[in-house]
């Protein structure tokens, strides 16, 4: 405790003699993101991937469902054209699984945005509000916290149809609890600040402060909790994908690539692997990303 | 004989900004049953110099030359040999009684368990002494109190418990950090009191460290004042408050509201605390002090001493009294 | 410590009540019915199964004869099945999904806590790093991809445990369906432990601690361990979700004939009163973990009784 209050005035001081300029919180934070190299690299991987995935189909000289009938069950080889093999109907698995990953983060990312609306507005709104309204709403989510959630998701794809756009909006409601909580809380200790006291001061609507005040001043928290949900709801749909539940053909997902290899696995194993491979990197990357963004923007000796 | 003894001492710290020299070269003698008190602005090692003798430096904290107590140096001692004295010959009391108890546990636990490791005590005898010092400390009605936690307590009743727990194993030495810093202005006197007397009672000798110069009127028969990690000051503590010698004590006097002065007459030091990692090649307050000379500049003054003071400067204020001591 | 036990009881009882009402009515209002299967029926046929069957008479009645039937531990027919009802099917499941789901939740918590605190005491050492790792893969790997690859080394390369299916329900056979299942919660108990593990460490009270002479071990056991394991507890209720829902997959891969599976089956078939009675039955169990979990934090928590 000592230490750190030590600390920060030698910093402060040492900062004030070499160079008397402001450094803003976001340049500090980036700062300490660009010393973590497991980040650096990771970010290097992801954006790499995503870009495969959405440039990459227009590349592959091959289509994710048309079937090849002279290459049926291919093993890889640069020789067949196939770098990464066929399945057993001659579909080309590179192109699938770029295809697939384009699925797969399209629906994260869909469902993030979802449920960070959601989540951030109700959080806002309840922490803002403060009292009965938020003791009730903050009630409501430890109840819907409490319930299996994937089991609804379930319950609502067998009911109505399996619609990719409902597994989005599915999916980002089953997220959005947590995004609520944290912005609560946040927002709690906001509403305490001298900005926001001169903004009710002068007048302004409840609504129009939480908007314009609030919610800007949230975005670190936000964004991190953001890019820790990204990799959990990738790995939900994979989830539900490889049960049956999420996404449907003729579109294929990374879990529905992985839960079609998995069955075949012992005679066409390449079928299990490139999917899976693609798949761990991407939770591992955006992992370490969410990671080293939380600890540069809170860093706390690790 | 001294009850403690630094030597030499010095703590560095090794962060990712440079090294940090929190205490340096530092010569000090506690005697039995003194009544000592260090003053210092934060970051003037205050602090840090007795964590170190404690052995509860932070990880990346290294200290060097002696901390003699009881004939042993406690800088060479392990952990495990530290834990034989901590607690039961040297005790500290830290500076916020908030969060210096567990919440978790009760203080009956926290009271009982110094007696039973270092005594050998059986859990009904601790209990006894326990309740007996609690009553000493002047809580009211200890044994219902006794089975509560810390956070259904007072302020005032916690800093009492710390108390009760730095002197329950009667120790030699007790070290208070900043006793009443967090505590309200009406109960700092209480407190304060508390301490001298149980002190005297049981024999130990306190070394209070602060910065109110208030608290140490109230507790100290001497002063030791830092800067920089430097003592720059070491006297009794009449005379630190009639005849400063150190200019830096004078500042210190002048910077705050007293009594027999003019109102308008509080003066705040100018210019920034040293910084510990790239400390001034000479005296750590020259840059803030209004007598500095160029020798003042070059090389950092030793503590000498001069009749009854001991004293860091080169043009000691009351140097022509001192001279002729 | 009594009474708060009670007041969360009773906060429960809600709680069961929205869930259950919530799925029968997403059920009911579904377009389809359950016997929109692959042959088309009589409209005569399809009277008599829906009077036998209840389903003509209006939605409220429906509603109220169903939580009724719920209250005396009924939970109706199973339209899948004509000897068995859904409440004896779910019976005949359970055993096995909640062995699985116990094991699974008290070897996460005792590796997944041991994991954290050797990790806090040797910071960034040899034995931090090299957990670390298995950590992360636990951490990454979803659940239906940890298991091939577990059931292709330990079952086919190594061959010391069989594939998949209950068998006898020795040991062998529960190895490699429980670890599946305890990974991914082990690896994340194990770093919120941690985390919390040094942030106790270098709080307040345990340097007062240290400062008494207790001695290592008492310090980390007495004073650290408690109120570093609250995070833990607090992820405990989630957990209890999501480890009965990793339980639906691992029953599928492996084969056991538990809940899960009879969950998956049902809902493909739109078997309602299966789903219905499967949903409810889970609901229960995790509101029994959650009041447990709360519980167990206001037992480390003193603080959190006074409420």
């Amino acid at each position: 405790m000592i230490l750190n209050t030590l600390r920060e005035e030698i910093i402060a001081d040492t900062f004030n003699d070499l160079a008397p300029e402001s450094r803003s919180l976001t340049q500090d934070a980036i700062r300490r993101l660009l010393r973590n190299k497991a980040a650096v690299v990771s970010m290097f991987l992801v954006g790499f991937l995503i870009l495969a995935a959405f440039i990459g189909p227009s590349l592959v000289p091959y289509n994710y469902e048309d079937p090849d009938w002279g290459a049926l069950k291919v093993a890889p080889s640069t020789a067949s054209g196939h770098y990464f093999g066929t399945d057993q109907n001659g579909r080309d698995l590179l192109a699938r699984t770029l295809y697939g990953t384009r699925i797969s983060l399209a629906v994260a990312l869909t469902a993030t945005l979802v449920s960070v609306g959601i989540g951030v507005l109700y959080g806002a709104v309840a922490g803002y509000i403060g009292g009965r309204t938020d003791q009730i709403m903050m009630r409501f989510v430890d109840i819907m916290y409490a319930l299996p959630y994937l089991m609804f998701v379930i319950l609502l794809m067998v009911i109505f149809g399996r619609n990719v756009y409902l597994l989005f909006a599915a999916i980002g409601a089953l997220e959005w609890l947590t995004m609520a909580r944290i912005v609560r809380g946040q927002t709690l200790s906001l509403k305490e600040r001298e900005f926001v006291e001169a903004a009710r001061a002068s007048g302004q609507r409840p609504f129009k402060i939480i908007v314009k005040h609030i919610i800007p001043n949230l975005l670190g928290p936000v964004v991190i909790y953001a890019a820790l949900t990204i990799p959990e709801i990738i790995a939900i749909e994979s989830f539900l994908s490889y049960l049956g539940f999420g996404v449907q053909e003729p579109l294929t997902s990374l879990g529905t690539l992985i839960s079609e290899g998995a069955s075949i696995f012992e005679v066409l194993p390449w079928l299990l692997w490139f999917p899976a491979v693609v798949l761990v990197t991407l939770l591992m990357g955006l992992l370490f990303i969410g990671d080293g963004l939380r600890d540069a923007f809170d860093p706390k000796d690790r | 004989m001294a009850l403690l003894s630094l030597q030499d001492y010095t703590i560095r710290f090794d962060t990712p900004e440079g090294e940090v020299q929190a205490v340096s070269g530092m010569n000090l003698s506690i005697q039995p049953g003194e009544r000592l008190a260090i003053v210092g602005e934060s970051g003037s090692g205050k602090s840090q110099t007795f964590l170190g003798v404690m052995g509860l430096l932070a990880k990346n904290g290294t200290t060097t030359g002696q901390a003699i107590f009881d004939g042993q140096d406690l800088l060479k001692l392990t952990s495990r040999q530290l834990d034989k004295v901590r607690g039961k010959d040297i005790t500290m009391v830290f500076q916020d009684p908030m969060t210096a108890l567990n919440p978790s546990l009760r203080i009956s636990r926290q009271l009982t368990e110094q007696l039973e490791v270092h005594q050998g005590l059986s859990p009904r005898q601790a209990t006894a002494e326990a309740l007996q010092m609690l009553e000493r400390v002047g809580i009211p009605d200890p044994i219902r109190r006794f089975r509560l936690y810390p956070h259904e307590l007072s302020g005032g009743m916690r800093q009492r418990v710390v108390i009760a727990m730095a002197l329950l194993c009667k120790p030699k030495l007790l070290i208070a950090d900043e006793p009443t810093t967090a505590l309200d202005v009406t109960i700092q006197a209480q407190i304060l009191d508390l301490f001298a007397d149980l002190a005297a009672d049981l024999g130990t000798a306190l070394v209070t460290i602060t910065h109110d110069m208030g608290v140490v009127a109230g507790i100290a028969d001497r002063v030791v004042v830092m800067y920089g990690g430097r003592i720059v000051e070491d006297a009794g503590v009449d005379r630190i408050f009639d005849n400063p010698a150190h200019p830096y004590t004078a500042a210190l006097l002048n910077s705050i509201p007293r009594v027999d002065k003019a109102r308008s007459a509080i003066a705040p030091i100018p210019g920034q605390p040293p910084n510990l990692i790239r400390l001034p090649q000479g005296c750590a307050f020259h840059t803030r002090c209004a007598y500095a000379t160029d020798k003042c500049r070059e090389t950092p003054p030793n503590l000498t001493a001069k009749g009854p003071v001991r004293v860091a400067c080169y043009h000691p204020l009351t140097e022509r009294e001192l001279a002729d001591a | 410590m009594i009474r708060y036990a009670l007041h969360r009881l009773l906060t429960t009882i809600p709680v069961l009540w929205i869930a259950i009402t919530l799925s029968f009515f997403t059920l009911r209002l579904a377009p389809g019915g359950p016997f929109d299967g692959e042959r088309p029926l009589s409209p005569a046929v399809m009277k008599n199964l829906a009077a036998h069957y209840n389903l003509d008479k209006p939605l409220f009645t429906q509603y109220w004869n169903y939580l009724a039937d719920v209250m005396r531990g009924d939970l109706g027919p199973s339209f899948a099945s004509d000897d068995f009802t859904v409440t004896d099917q779910l019976l005949q499941g359970l055993p096995f999904t909640v062995t699985i789901g116990l094991s699974a939740l008290l070897i996460a918590l005792l590796v997944g806590v041991t994991a954290g605190v050797i990790g806090a005491l040797y910071q960034n050492k040899m034995p931090d790093y090299g957990m670390g790792f298995i950590i992360l893969v636990g951490l990454v790997i979803p659940n239906f991809l940890m298991a091939p690859i577990l059931q292709l080394i330990f079952g086919i390369w190594l061959d010391v445990v069989p594939v998949g299916g209950w068998g006898n329900g020795s040991l062998p056979y529960l190895a490699l369906p429980i670890t599946v299942l305890a990974l991914p919660h082990a690896a994340r108990i194990s770093r919120l432990t941690r985390g919390s593990m040094i942030e106790v460490l270098n709080s307040n009270f345990i340097r007062t601690a240290r400062s008494k002479g207790i001695g290592a071990r008492l310090t980390i056991i007495r004073h650290a361990l408690k109120p570093a394991m609250m995070p833990v507890v607090s992820y405990l209720g989630p957990a209890a979700s999501y480890l009965l829902t990793g339980s639906i997959v691992v029953e599928q891969i492996f084969g056991l004939p538990g809940i899960g599976r009879l969950f998956v089956t049902a809902a493909l078939n739109r078997d309602y009163g299966m789903v219905l009675g499967t949903v409810i039955l889970y609901m229960f169990l995790i509101v029994l973990l959650n009041l447990l979990v709360d519980i167990a934090y206001a037992w480390l928590d003193p603080k959190v009784r006074a409420r």
